[in-house]
């Protein structure tokens, strides 16, 4: 663990897939051995590189989806329909093969059990993945903060870590909760349509409770997000976020 | 030698000059939006520019006198680290010869600061010499708060997190600090041919 201490280089190093899970119609997870992590903390992400046959490169950046605590370095690739590198994740990549990535990469969208709470988490779409690091690591460091996740997603079909996230004992300290933004199974308890200042209000702690707020999606759900939680009186600075994709 | 992916052809473009495109970018018509934190809103008629520190007095434009100083019209390639790159993007704004013009200083550093707490450094030299801007207009219209609005700093040569959004002003300083990117592991400098991404690249 020494190299975590040491500031120096990112290089580039070879994992092996050890297993893949198909969390969703387009999302996969890919866990990978590496034998010279240096570990990560939660919230960061990885690029990844492909190489061709005629040495033609492509990299892009992925989330981690694992916590510190975990055994494998598990990513959470959603395919990009017109994408370069995430359908070679989602649909070419086969256990036993080899990835190479370097990382862990960012230190602000991160969130360590020493940062403390409330916790307030909110994800959108494959947003979902740096937030289910933190999760977890919550989990496995038995940390006391108090954290509430609210993750909009398309439909139940949509949610990646369904069975998981749906599993998670709802105690005093942790409370899953899901939006479905485009249609809602029979008996659906959840909330439905997206996430708006009237269901931050719901959700969200008062900002006189100073939550540390995450909130990672595509820019749109991030944007309103944010927004609305400004509007309502939080401090922006206590308000984090990471996007993704086009205005 | 790396070995290869296997099964990985990729997609490349075939219609863009491969001497436009830095190392391990790829070039995309969106405009993606990556911002640290909420996007701010400040009304313009309290927002100014502010260029302070290693020089004898502050000086402050207010919004109305940016506009007042001759802009000029850029179309520059653009690369962020997160992997994409834009091309042939159409900018409107100040160049930094002109705000920087007549200023004495001993400065051979800048910390430009934003609405929102973020910083970003950069070498005095870096914004000189037709390099750099602040922006304020996109494609023809007013720049958009979620990309910078009202005002960015430009600076096309650099990775793209050096274009500091929603500027607000430039510290001249003697010494180099790390911005907010660059404490967090980003390189100090940033050149996009260099492949300068990460502290030690």
């Amino acid at each position: 663990m020494e190299r975590t201490a040491l500031r120096g280089r990112l290089t580039w190093q070879f994992g092996t897939v050890a297993g893949v899970v198909e969390e969703t119609a387009r999302t996969r997870s890919i866990a990978l051995e590496l034998p010279d992590w240096p570990g990560h903390r939660a919230g960061q992400h990885v690029d990844v590189r492909l190489t061709a046959e005629d040495g033609y490169q492509a990299q892009r950046s992925y989330s981690i989806g694992s916590a510190p605590e975990d055994h494998d370095l598990v990513l959470t690739v959603e395919e990009i329909a017109d994408g370069e590198v995430s359908p070679y994740l989602v649909e070419e990549l086969h256990v036993g093969d080899s990835l190479e990535l370097r990382g862990p990469i960012g230190g602000y969208f991160v969130w360590e059990a020493s940062l403390g709470g409330p916790l307030l988490l909110l994800a959108g779409g494959s947003g979902v993945v740096p937030l289910r690091a933190m999760l977890r690591h919550h989990l496995a460091s038995e940390s006391d903060a108090p954290l509430r996740l609210l993750y909009s997603a398309r439909s139940l079909e949509d949610v990646i870590y369904r069975d998981e996230l749906m599993s998670v004992p709802a105690d005093a300290e942790i409370d899953v909760r899901f939006t479905l933004t485009r249609s809602q199974p029979a008996g659906w308890h959840g909330y439905a349509g997206r996430v708006d200042r009237k269901l931050l209000e719901e959700v969200a702690w008062p900002p006189s409770e100073h939550p540390l707020v995450y909130i990672c999606g595509p820019n749109g759900f991030v944007e309103a997000a944010a927004s609305a939680l400004v509007d309502l009186g939080h401090a922006p600075a206590r308000v984090k976020t990471e996007r993704f994709g086009p205005t | 030698m790396t070995p290869i992916s296997r099964g990985f052809r990729g997609r490349r473009h075939t219609d863009v000059d491969p001497a436009r495109v830095p190392p391990g970018q790829y070039v995309t018509g969106d405009f993606p939006v990556l911002s640290a934190g909420p996007t701010p809103h400040t009304p313009l008629e309290s927002w100014t520019f502010t260029i302070r520190g290693a020089i004898d007095q502050p000086v402050s434009w207010s919004w109305d006198e940016l506009q007042a100083l001759p802009s000029e019209k850029v179309t520059v390639d653009i690369h962020c680290v997160t992997k994409w790159s834009k091309l042939d993007t159409e900018w409107t704004g100040v160049s930094l010869d002109t705000l920087l013009e007549n200023l004495e200083t001993s400065a051979e550093y800048v910390l430009a600061f934003s609405d929102g707490g973020y910083t970003t450094n950069v070498p005095l030299d870096d914004l000189r010499g037709g390099k750099a801007w602040v922006a304020y207009g996109y494609g023809g219209e007013p720049l958009e708060p979620e990309h910078g609005g009202p005002a960015r700093l430009l600076v096309p040569h650099l990775y793209f997190w050096k274009s500091a959004k929603w500027v607000r002003g430039l510290d001249l300083r003697e010494d180099d600090v790390p911005g907010f990117w660059e404490t967090y592991g980003y390189h100090n400098y940033g050149d996009p041919w260099k492949e300068q991404r990460y502290a030690g690249d």
